[in-house]
């Protein structure tokens, strides 16, 4: 809802600003931090829980819940990655489960955990005004998380490349592909490197892209008045698949990027 | 929406959660469920196996069965058979037995008249006999008596 003294702009901006200590580069953004570590911690430990006591008995249903992805899961992890390893499916797992959380936050209705903030941090005495207060609750709509999650899937793109081809045959692969030909080495390396620089970049803008647009969506519903409730549901029903289906993606590219890491073309 | 140093944060706290999750998340729950689809696998196979194995069983249960009554109408075929046999073994000894011991009766009989008749007839001799000497004893009329004599003898 808009207060009296808003206008739409003011609105939105206050709705896309994050809670941002610090100056420049070493800035930190606050509400990602807190809400991404809330979710992720809430993630492990109710799957720590199965796993604490999961056994090959009757399981419960929660136990039947979390097996439910873990083996759906685990069978995206094999039908794509041919071999043996201890990393891919725990990490598969952790994207998926991670991200579909923090897109999960979306659907929380866009002004109650901000003006929560706004009105707890002003009785708490952090502010003089409530609008001073900035809570962005969605972690995959802050480029700092999508990037962190892409670049460190890019780092283990290098680090498989290296290990299954060798040094060797990671720098063969960046300058002898796809113009077998000596003389084409510059331009190879190139376009191999636009190549590999595309996967950490689409990953990243992608999640946050669809993320930010339907956010943004929720915020500019939220500001239409009565008819916002049947708004709101109808989008937030056609977000869940949204939400599914990108945090889906991210686990499914990540396995293929490694597993085209792995293996020889 | 600048990027800052909350990617740092953000790649550490991703670091450490993928660290976990593999370690003491993932292991765990996948061997439970690896685990258990290998028992039901062996519970769906031993099923079968039983299954397979009533079957069979009941195969031969109905097998012998089959055996067993053919062979107890084989017996009871043969024990009729030999029951007939021995009644007419017996009736057929049984007529012979009786024809035998008539056979017998008859020659007894026979042979017992004909002694009671050879007695007799010796008895009657001596009679005779003894009838004439007394006649002739007394010697009375040789003439009248002579008739009498001729009869008697007449008579044997």
């Amino acid at each position: 809802m808009i207060s009296g003294e808003q206008t739409p702009t003011q609105y939105i901006q206050h709705h896309l600003q994050n809670w941002t200590v610090g100056e420049g580069f070493w800035a930190v953004n606050v509400d990602t931090i807190f809400w991404s570590v809330l979710l992720g911690v809430l993630f492990l430990w109710s799957f720590r829980k199965v796993a604490k006591k999961s056994s090959a008995g009757v399981p419960g249903k929660w136990q039947c819940f979390v097996e439910m992805i873990v083996e759906f899961v685990d069978n995206s992890v094999k039908e794509s990655f041919h071999g043996k390893d201890k990393l891919i499916a725990p990490l598969a797992l952790t994207i998926f489960v991670w991200i579909f959380l923090m897109n999960l936050m979306d659907l929380i209705p866009v002004d109650w955990l901000p003006t929560a903030a706004m009105y707890g941090g002003y009785w708490l005495g952090f502010v003089d005004d409530p609008h001073d207060v900035y809570m962005k609750v969605v972690p995959t709509t802050d480029l700092n998380t999508t990037f962190a999650l892409s670049l460190s899937v890019f780092a283990l793109i290098i680090i498989y490349s290296i290990k299954y081809k060798g040094v060797k045959g990671f720098a063969k692969e960046m300058t002898l592909t796809p113009f077998n030909h000596w003389a084409l080495m510059p331009v190879n390396f190139v376009l191999e490197s636009i190549t590999l620089l595309a996967k950490p970049a689409s990953l990243a803008l992608r999640l946050f892209g669809n993320l930010y647009a339907g956010e943004l969506i929720f915020i500019l519903i939220a500001m239409i008045g009565f008819w916002q409730l049947p708004a709101h549901f109808a989008w937030a029903v056609f977000h869940i698949l949204v939400i599914t289906l990108q945090a889906f993606i991210f686990m499914m590219l990540t396995i293929v990027y490694l597993s085209m890491a792995s293996s020889e073309h | 929406m600048d990027l800052n140093a909350t990617i740092i944060g953000q790649t550490i706290a991703f670091i450490v959660f993928v660290w976990f999750c593999m370690k003491f998340v993932w292991p765990p729950i996948i061997n439970a469920i690896e685990e258990r689809q290998k028992k039901i696998a062996d519970g769906l196979n031993a099923g079968e196996r039983a299954q397979k194995d009533l079957e069979k069983a009941q195969q031969e249960i109905a097998e012998q069965l089959k055996e067993a009554k053919q062979q107890s109408a084989e017996i009871i075929e043969q024990a009729k058979k030999r029951g007939a046999k021995i009644v007419e073994e017996e009736t057929q000894r049984g007529h012979e037995e009786r024809e035998k011991i008539v056979a017998s009766g008859h020659e007894e009989v026979t042979a017992e008249r004909n002694r009671a008749r050879e007695e007799l007839r010796k008895q009657v001799a001596v009679l005779a006999v003894t009838g004439a000497q007394k006649i002739i004893e007394r010697e009375v009329d040789k003439d009248a008596h002579s008739d009498i004599v001729e009869k008697l003898v007449a008579e044997l």
